[in-house]
């Protein structure tokens, strides 16, 4: 294979704050970019490291005063890389190779340093995919280093184990790199997901920027995708062939539902507080429905009085209420059990994909979200239990994606909703989070610090990028990566599913099909199924 | 004087120490380029050296030459007229030395020994250039010399000249700049100043 030519040689440095590195004169400053991958020859171990600056140095600071006569093209080779040279930061991660441990166990994280001028090369191919890993049952290419084209992968089974978070401005691309982690998991089914698809964008097809559409999951894969929704007539319209329509009865919601909607439907905590008493009075799966038929002023004055709620509390409720009771999906009493039918779905390893249709306001996203997922975590929690005390397969692992987390992740609901809990206790119930959001400065600092895998798009906000890089190592020399990346297509991945930050190019998504047809559906799915869907991919 | 294929003797050593010696030429007028390379010596122990200083002067040195042109109407009218004139003026040069030959390999330092007086000065053919200038160690010499003439002149002249024995003279010229600038990274203004000379 080719050897990579060297870039140059380290001068100085640590552990702590990185390399220095000095350019050979033969490479240019401007052919190197932020976020490229390098590796030392040290002289017992390789080392691999990130590049995450570049400046430019003189050895004469009179040079800069007075600067030579570089339209002389002779004067202008000759000063380059002598008297001025171009200096790169690097960022040790790894050690490849050398050690017993490394050959064992492949690359450890970075505990030494090379010496003084030990060569710098670019990493070739074959280095990213000593770190990275080749695609297989558990590694998931999601896209390419920013100046190669080998393929980085993602290990799912560890991604998977963590509540995971995907971020970045709008338009930067979280949805197309969203789907194509669920379209990861899917295939190399190491869990199986719910999604609550407030856009509509990940079930049956999703717009580009571009004004193309792309396929969906359910198109993808038919028979692993079952698509809930919530407003049948929307999906009617859009041609969405639905597997079930969500109905959500009045006996469902409780109190603590309409606590976390107190910010949408503008509730005062009072009201929130009457609303408990309410609960109390007539019953957690009675209140509602017996709250919202109260009219007569007479027995409305009675109950105020006997439970001490001021009217005007009571107002402020009763507005709340009847703002919900205008969504068409909650219904007094619910012809099906939409938790139980998830569950089915989940349990036969079949992703299910929850489109809100028109209702794509947060009283509807919050509440159906929190309400379906609570339940739905709960009888995950009992099962697990339960395999524990008897020794019998646990639950199959869930990947919950949810959309704008830090509404419910925000520093003031995180500890009441059950994203907060999820988010806090990890896999001890096998389910975990996929978060998506725009404004992650918004979520608990608590709940970012447990989030296993980041994978965060071009983000402009300096609270954004403090959070959503807090806690990493090397976070100043991340932030200059963060900051470089481009508004599309680009994003740093770092945490546990990689073996160190890497900034990559998201792979295609929604011009060929294809790549994504090669999958083992043989568990599940029969042979016919099978060429069916083979087919189905190949036509386009 | 361009660079010859043959080594060609041109003069004597007439003084010399370790890190110097002057040379009188065999023909009036017939000194090596300033900055052209020189060898004192024959195989296997030759001398190299840099011509940094050309002298034409009377060959006593209380004699001071006169005009004699007036009624000339060229000046070779003036030897064919005074045919003495050539036996009585000489040219002497001075040369840095830059290494010597060690066994069969150039070493770019000084010899253990000086030049001896009356050794005989060549031109160094291209090839000798070539070999000579091949590692570019020599530079540290000639810059760190103490000359009567400028330093940066005769490192400027002798690069050019030597880079006419190199296949790429660009190339040449760059790589040797380049060690320049290491060796004067210090002192931007000499590098400058060889570098517009080159």
């Amino acid at each position: 294979m080719e050897e990579e030519k060297n870039l140059g040689v380290v001068v100085s440095g640590s552990l702590n704050k990185g390399l220095e590195v000095k350019l050979d004169a033969a490479t240019s400053v401007e052919d190197i970019s932020v976020g490229s991958y390098v590796t030392i020859e040290g002289g017992k171990r390789r080392f691999f490291g990130m590049i995450t600056d570049i400046s430019l140095e003189a050895t004469d600071n009179q040079i800069i005063h007075s600067p030579p006569d570089i339209s002389n093209p002779l004067i202008a080779e000759v000063i380059a890389g002598t008297a001025t040279y171009g200096k790169l930061h690097i960022l040790p991660t790894l050690t490849i190779g050398g050690g017993a441990t490394e050959i064992l166990e492949g690359p450890q994280p970075v505990k030494s340093l090379p010496g003084h001028f030990s060569p710098v090369r670019r990493a070739s191919p074959r280095d990213i995919e000593l770190v990275f890993g080749k695609e297989d049952e558990k590694q998931f290419w999601v896209g390419t280093p920013l100046d190669m084209e080998t393929k980085i992968c993602l290990n799912l089974a560890e991604f998977v184990k963590r509540s995971n978070g995907v971020f970045g401005k709008s338009g930067t691309g979280k949805t197309f790199l969203t789907r194509l982690l669920l379209i990861g998991i899917l295939q190399k089914r190491q869990a199986v997901s719910l999604v609550f698809d407030m856009h509509n964008e990940y079930g049956w097809e999703g717009g580009s920027e571009k004004g193309y559409k792309v396929k969906g999951l359910k198109q993808l894969f038919p028979s692993q995708v079952a698509i809930f929704s919530l407003d049948e007539e929307g999906s009617k319209r859009r041609r969405v062939s639905t597997d079930f329509i969500v109905r959500i009865g009045y006996d469902e919601i409780e109190p603590e539902d309409i606590q976390l909607l107190c910010q949408t439907l503008n509730l005062t905590d009072a009201s929130v507080q009457a609303a408990y008493q309410l609960a109390h009075e007539f019953g957690d799966r009675q209140w509602l429905e017996t709250t919202l038929s109260i009219k007569d002023k007479e027995e409305t004055k009675e109950l105020l009085s006997r439970l001490n709620i001021h009217e005007s509390t009571y107002r402020n409720l009763r507005r709340g209420l009847e703002m919900l009771r205008r969504l068409p999906f909650l219904v007094p009493k619910s012809p099906d059990n939409p938790v139980q039918r998830i569950l089915e779905y989940l349990d036969r390893g079949i992703n299910v994909i929850l489109e809100f249709g028109r209702y794509e306001d947060f009283t509807a996203y919050i509440l159906v979200a929190n309400l379906l997922t609570r339940r739905i975590h709960a009888q995950y929690r009992e099962r697990k239990e339960r395999a524990l005390g008897e020794d019998t397969t646990p639950p199959r692992p869930l990947v919950i994606t949810i959309e704008e987390a830090h509404r419910f992740l925000n520093p003031q609901l995180s500890n009441q909703t059950i994203f907060g809990i999820i988010a806090r206790e990890m896999r001890k119930y096998n389910v975990t989070l996929l978060t998506v959001d725009q404004r992650p400065s918004g979520i608990d600092a608590e709940v970012m610090s447990q989030l296993g895998t980041k994978i965060t798009c071009l983000l402009d906000n300096e609270q954004d990028i403090d959070s959503v890089l807090s806690g990493a190592s090397g976070k100043s020399e991340l932030k200059t990566v963060l900051s470089r990346l481009e508004t599309k297509q680009q994003a740093l991945v770092f945490g546990h599913a990689v073996p160190m930050p890497v900034p990559i190019k998201v792979r295609e998504y929604g011009t060929d099909y294809r790549q994504f047809g090669q999958v083992d559906l043989s568990a599940v799915v029969s042979e016919a199924q099978q060429s069916q869907e083979a087919e189905d991919l190949w036509a386009d | 004087m361009d660079l010859t294929v043959e080594a060609t003797k041109i003069g004597e050593v007439i003084e010399a120490s370790t890190g110097k010696f002057t040379a009188q030429c065999y023909q009036l007028n017939q000194a090596p380029p300033l900055g052209s390379l020189v060898k004192v010596g024959s195989m296997p122990s030759e001398i190299f050296a840099v011509v940094y200083n050309i002298e034409n002067h009377s060959l006593e040195l209380g004699r001071r030459p006169i005009a004699r042109g007036e009624s000339e109407e060229t000046e070779e009218g003036i030897f064919r007229a005074n045919p003495q004139l050539s036996k009585l003026l000489c040219t002497d040069f001075n040369a840095l030395v830059l290494g010597h030959r060690q066994a069969d390999d150039i070493a770019h330092w000084l010899p253990p020994k000086p030049a001896y007086i009356h050794n005989f000065v060549y031109t160094c053919s291209s090839d000798e250039v070539r070999d000579f200038t091949q590692s570019l160690h020599f530079l540290s010499l000639l810059v760190a010399a103490n000359l009567p003439t400028p330093v940066e002149e005769i490192t400027a002249a002798c690069l050019r000249y030597s880079s006419q024995a190199h296949d790429d003279p660009h190339a040449f010229l760059v790589k040797a700049g380049k060690e320049l600038a290491t060796l004067l990274s210090g002192d931007l203004k000499r590098l400058n100043s060889i570098l517009k000379k080159l």
